[in-house]
Formats: C-alpha cells, structure tokens, sequence
C-alpha cells in the first residue's frame, strides 16, 4: 500500500499546495480513506502543516478519514430528491443503523453519507449501493434492503 | 500620487495604490474591521467594513479594495449600517449570552461592535453551538462556541508563529478551528506562545487560569507563600490597571504583593541575571574553544518549537533553564533552607508577561523528587484581576523593596524582555567578566531593531562574536537561509513573540502598539542611566554567586540551573 502512495507522491513530486487536492484524491482512491499516517506522510512531503492538510481535507465532503464500510450507501439529498422526501428515507436509514452520515458500524460493515445530487432527479429519492442505483426508495423499504444485504455480507 | 474622492459629500485626500479604509482613517473616518489586523494582507472576510461605492450594485469591503478617482463613497449610509449591523446580529445569533463570566468581557471586540451598531435585542436566533471547551493545554483554552470564525488566529499561527498549529476544519455550520486531526491542544504542535489569544477578538481563546489555585493556596496556613515577577510585569500591570508607570512602581508592586499575602517577593530579573551570567560562561567556552553555535534557551515558545520542528539543533540548545526556572530552583532550595522549610512546604508563583511560561512550569525536568520549582503560573493579566480582586488601590501602597536573596538586578535583566536584549546583555557580559571592559552600545544598534532576522558583528578583544536575534519564529527562515549560506553564528536569539516579552501573550490586551514602543524606549533609557548596568555589578548576584550558592552543598555544582531537551513527536 505504503508503495503506491510513494508513486503517487512522486507523481506530484514539487508538493505545490495548488496539486493537494488532486493528490489526496489519488491517494484516497487507493488507500479508501486519509489515515493519519498518510496525511502525515504529504505533509513530510509537501513541506505542509498535517493542520493545513487536515483543514484542506476536511472542507470538502468527498474525503474520509476513516474506511468506508464494505457496503456504502449514498443517498441523495438535492433538491429533488429532496422534494421527493429524500429526508424521511435518511431518518429511516438513521435509526435501522444507529449512525451518522459519515460514519461506519463497528463491525465495518456498514456505512452510509448524504451527497447533494447522483444526476437522476427524475428518480428521487436515489439512493446508491455499492455502486448500484435504487431509485424511487420508500423509507419502508429500508429494513428490508438493509436485512438482504448484510444477509449477502454475512453468507460471505 | 493623491487624487481627490468624494465621501459622504465631502472631498477627501487618497493616495493611489492604498485602500478605501486606509483613505478613511487618514481622513478621520472611523469603519469597523473585525477579521483585520494591522500588518497583514487583508481577506475581507467577516464584511464588517463594507461600503457603497457609487456605481456599484454590491457594497464593497473597504479594508481590502483599492481607492480610485473617480469613487463616491458613502460609509454610513442606511444601506451600510443595516448591512454592519446583520452581519454583527448574525454572529450573535449562536453566540453565548455569557459576557458577565466571559475571559474577555469588557475587551470583547464582538461586544464592542455590538454596542457601537446599537445592537439591543436579539432579532436573529440560530441554534446554539454545544460548548466544546478544550482545557487540554497548560497555557491556552479553547472555547469553540465563542468562535466567530475570523480567522485571525489561524493567520497569525501560519504567519508570525509558522507553527500552524490551527486551521479551519470543516466548512460550513459544522466549521471550527483546531489542531490537525481536530485533536486537542496537548497533541497539537501548538508551542503555548498565545499570539493567538492577543488577536481573538472574543473569549474563544484565551489562557488557561490559576488564580482560584493561587488563592487556594493562600489560604492555607501550611505553605509559605511565595511570588517572583519577571522585570517587565510592573509596567505590564500599570497598563492593566492603568495607572502610569515609572520605574518606582516596580517597588510599588512589592507592597502590593505583600498585600495580597505573599510572604516572600522576589524578581524574576535575578535569575536572569544568573542566567544571563551562566549564558555568558558558555559564551566564553564557545568562543575560546569553538564549540557550534549556542542557541539561548529563554523563550519556551522557541524551546517546544525548536524540539518540533527543528530536533538537529536540540544539541545546541543552552541547557540554562529560563530565568523563571532559575529563580524557581533557587526557592525551592536556598530560600527554603533559609526558611528552615522543607521545599514542599512553599508554594512558588510566578508572574510572567508570557503563557508559554504555564508550559514550561510542567515540563519534565523541571521539578527534583517530584517537587516542582514552579507550582503555579500567572499572566499579567491574571495578577490584575488578583489585585483587584483584594481590593488593593495601587495608588495608595508603599514602596517596598523585594526580599533577599533576590531583592533586584541589573538592567541588563530588564533589557531582555525586549528581542535582542539577551544576546546582548550576553556578549556584555561575558567582555566585563573576561576583560573587565564594557562593549561600546553601538556596537548593539543592529540586533536591537530592524526585522524579524538581525545579526552584528561584535568586537570583544580579539574575538569578532557573530550574533544572529530572530524576531519572531518567521525570522528562523531566513536564519536557515544565512546558515545555508555559510555563515557561522556563536550565538543566536530566539523570540517566539514579535518585539520580545513585551509583546508577550499575557500582557495587557488593551494595548496599542505605540504603548509598548515607549515600554521599550523606557526600558533602553534606564540601561543608559542605571548603576548596575551588568549582573556583574549586581550585588544582589555577588552575594547569590560567591557566597550563597557556593555555601549551599546542594546547589553549588550549579547543575540545578540546567535542564535537558527532547525531541517531541506530535503532528507537525
């Protein structure tokens, strides 16, 4: 892992503050998350401040700094979906799974975050699994989705 | 070039290239900033300053636009205020009303800004943010739900400091400042110098109290109570209290002191005398010898971010323990065996013009058999409120002396609350020790002022000394950059605050920058006109070296003045 990371740096080898988002990008793409030694091992790199790198990070929703659960949710919260009732599924989603946006289970199973559009209004509220879209989600249905896939997880 | 603006139907003077404000304050008109500081680029970010530029549809922030000829500027126009006084009520709308137990109630930038846009209700109401207080640092508390988000305490770490400690974290409602990995201050590589408790403009940072411990203490009949202040706290507690200083006040204080029930009143300012004296002896070795350059070990700001950030020179950090430190052993020792105490027995304070001194109070050698040389630290700030707290008018006290063995010191002493003093009260020293001559002051000129990086070159007998003084920790890279270059340094000063312990976070915070400049202009016109210009001449320090301490078998081999560095692993 510590390899990749190290090619990946040297890609961005001048550490300018102007490449730091492309290059945590990269870094999360291959890692899953922004642990504290990676974000230690740029700022060694950079010549930057870990608190610069923290602060840069944590100012955009789409770095994590812990891993994602093995089943991700995304559910939309955008206008439309929102509309839609995008908020009732979120609660419903809340309180089967006891955590916040942004966090994972203990078991590292699960976690799920609200991101602002999917690109298909017309379908709200969207939700996306794994990669695969949901559209239309009823906040009764939750129980039942999140019963089948950790059944799918746990048969594993 | 000054052209002519039109503002508020009057025609004003304006230069080309500045700002709007800049025009406007020149011309005696007066714009509230809040997110602005003096000497740095301006963000325009807390919108306090705007005005309505002619012509232009949005209102524009004075602090940073440029004037232009053909502007016709209104600044208070209705327009204006409501703006102003929305952006004030939106700050307020989650703030906690908790002004009355509030640190810096009555110097709360937000209170006066909202007294002055005649703020008199709450119109906005927002929810309120949980108060996550961290009380994990020695010397500086940090109150989130007092924050305003301003950022100035953020640009004065990354800038002046160069220790970034803090940053924004998050965005948006769940925005906050703190150390990377939003941890607390105690993992953080946060160096205790408080820069940023001087420019928050509410009570969302500041330092961290031992007054209700000191009074604890001062109840209890058990303790010797005893209290040392470094030399520039009289004058800082004059401003506190505003009263006028003279030097006579620094006697004034002691019967204050008295007052307040401290048995014993000593001056920091011997031990640095001590120190200095110390300092002075390494400095000879060095220059006979030619050992590598010696790094003064005075501002424990400079000693944590030098353990952070720069371990290759820990080696050459003097192992003398700050002036505080000193002073601190030799009460625990001397003073308690006069006393006929055990040393546990006395509760030592120390009155600093500095937070970082909270710090180092705590740091690991800094405390034999688990008894601490210093056992509680106060700010200038804080020696205020417990003046005024038992009711003692500073007017109407005596002048004392302060109590044998450290009634006083040299005005070298004082000469090292300003940057540049200490280097050269050392190279004083050590010529007046060595050769019995006194270095000519010119000689001082160039470390005495002139930026964050200084050096001279200075003549004692037949050695060149190369003193390097950094002014602030900006001034380090330039150092580097002169060290890089070849140059070899015998003695370097370091200053974590800009101008010295003057400028130190526990001084007064009603201060305009002008005050300090006198302090500092005081301070060098009694180094011309003081007797007892060297610790050398000090008697005070002649009977504390060649009597006391060598009488005294457990402080005689001096080592009770020295400490020990380590490296730090924190974030960096």
């Amino acid at each position: 892992m510590s390899a990749d990371i190290d090619t990946i740096m040297k890609k961005y080898r001048s550490g300018k503050r102007e490449d730091m988002i492309p290059l945590l990008q990269e870094i999360q793409d291959e890692n899953g998350y922004l642990s504290e030694e990676i974000i230690v091992k740029i700022g060694r790199f950079t010549g930057l401040s870990t608190t610069k790198i923290y602060g840069l990070a944590t100012f955009y929703d789409q770095f994590r700094f812990f891993p994602a659960g093995r089943i991700t949710i995304k559910i939309c919260h955008g206008t439309s979906c929102f509309l839609n009732g995008s908020q009732a599924v979120i609660n419903k989603i809340r309180e089967e799974t006891g955590l916040v946006s942004g966090q994972t289970s203990r078991d590292g199973l699960l976690s799920y975050e609200i991101v602002t559009c999917m690109g298909g209004c017309n379908h709200g509220p969207l939700i996306n699994v794994n990669g695969n879209y949901y559209p239309g989600v009823k906040p009764e249905q939750i129980p039942e989705l999140l019963g089948k896939l950790r059944y799918i997880l746990e048969s594993d | 070039m000054l052209f002519t603006i039109q503002v508020n139907n009057k025609k004003i003077r304006a230069e080309k290239g500045e700002t709007i404000l800049s025009a406007l304050n020149r011309n005696g008109i007066i714009i509230p900033t809040l997110c602005r500081m003096k000497d740095f680029s301006p963000t325009g970010a807390c919108r306090m300053c705007v005005v309505e530029v002619e012509g232009r549809d949005r209102l524009v922030t004075a602090c940073s636009q440029p004037v232009e000829e053909w502007m016709k500027i209104n600044t208070h126009s209705p327009r204006v205020l409501t703006a102003r006084k929305t952006n004030v009520e939106l700050l307020l709308s989650n703030h906690p009303d908790d002004c009355l137990y509030c640190d810096k109630n009555t110097n709360c930038e937000l209170q006066r800004l909202a007294g002055e846009l005649n703020i008199r209700e709450r119109r906005i109401r927002a929810k309120k943010i949980k108060p996550r207080l961290d009380q994990s640092s020695p010397a500086i508390i940090r109150e989130l739900s007092k924050c305003i988000i301003c950022g100035r305490c953020v640009r004065v770490c990354e800038e002046v400091v160069t220790a970034t400690s803090i940053d924004f974290i998050y965005r948006g409602s769940r925005i906050h400042v703190g150390p990377a990995m939003d941890r607390d201050f105690n993992f953080s590589s946060c160096i205790n110098c408080g820069q940023c408790v001087l420019v928050c403009p509410t009570g969302a940072l500041h330092e961290k109290h031992n007054i209700s411990e000191v009074q604890e203490y001062l109840n209890n009949p058990a303790f010797m109570k005893v209290i040392q202040y470094s030399p520039v706290v009289p004058a800082g507690i004059a401003e506190e209290l505003g009263v006028k200083y003279s030097r006579d006040f620094d006697k004034t204080l002691n019967s204050v002191l008295r007052k307040i029930g401290f048995e014993k009143v000593f001056a920091s300012g011997t031990g640095t005398d001590l120190f200095i004296r110390e300092m002075a002896e390494q400095l000879k070795e060095q220059v006979e010898n030619g050992r590598d350059t010696i790094f003064i070990s005075a501002c424990p700001a400079w000693i944590k971010y030098a353990e952070q950030f720069m371990p290759e020179i820990i080696p050459m950090l003097s192992t003398v323990k700050c002036p505080q430190q000193i002073t601190g052993s030799l009460i625990k020792t001397l003073v308690a065996d006069q006393a006929g105490l055990k040393p546990e027995k006395i509760f030592s304070v120390s009155a600093t013009p500095c937070t970082a001194m909270k710090f180092e109070a705590r740091r690991d050698g800094m405390m034999r058999k688990g008894i601490s040389d210093i056992d509680s630290v106060l700010t200038v700030r804080e020696l205020g409120r417990l003046i005024r707290l038992y009711g003692i008018d500073v007017t109407n006290s005596d002048s004392e002396q302060a109590d044998s063995p450290m009634e006083g010191f040299s005005s070298s002493a004082a000469l090292s609350e300003i940057t540049g003093g200490l280097a050269e009260s050392i190279v004083r020293s050590f010529s007046y020790a060595e050769y019995k001559k006194e270095v000519d002051k010119q000689y001082f000129k160039k470390i005495r002022s002139g930026g964050s990086f200084r050096e001279a070159l200075i003549p004692v007998e037949q050695y060149q000394i190369r003193v390097a003084v950094i002014d602030g920790l900006a001034g380090l890279e330039k150092l580097k950059q002169s060290i890089d270059a070849g140059n070899k340094y015998h003695l370097v000063e370091v200053m974590a605050c800009p101008g010295g312990c003057i400028n130190g976070a526990g001084m007064p915070f009603r201060n305009q920058k002008d005050d300090r400049k006198n302090l500092a202009k005081l301070i060098y016109q009694a180094d011309e006109n003081d007797a007892i210009g060297l610790p050398e001449k000090s008697p005070v320090l002649i009977n504390l070296y060649e009597k006391l301490i060598k009488e005294n078998e457990e402080i005689s081999d001096k080592k009770i003045f020295h400490t020990h560095y380590i490296k730090r692993n924190v974030l960096l």
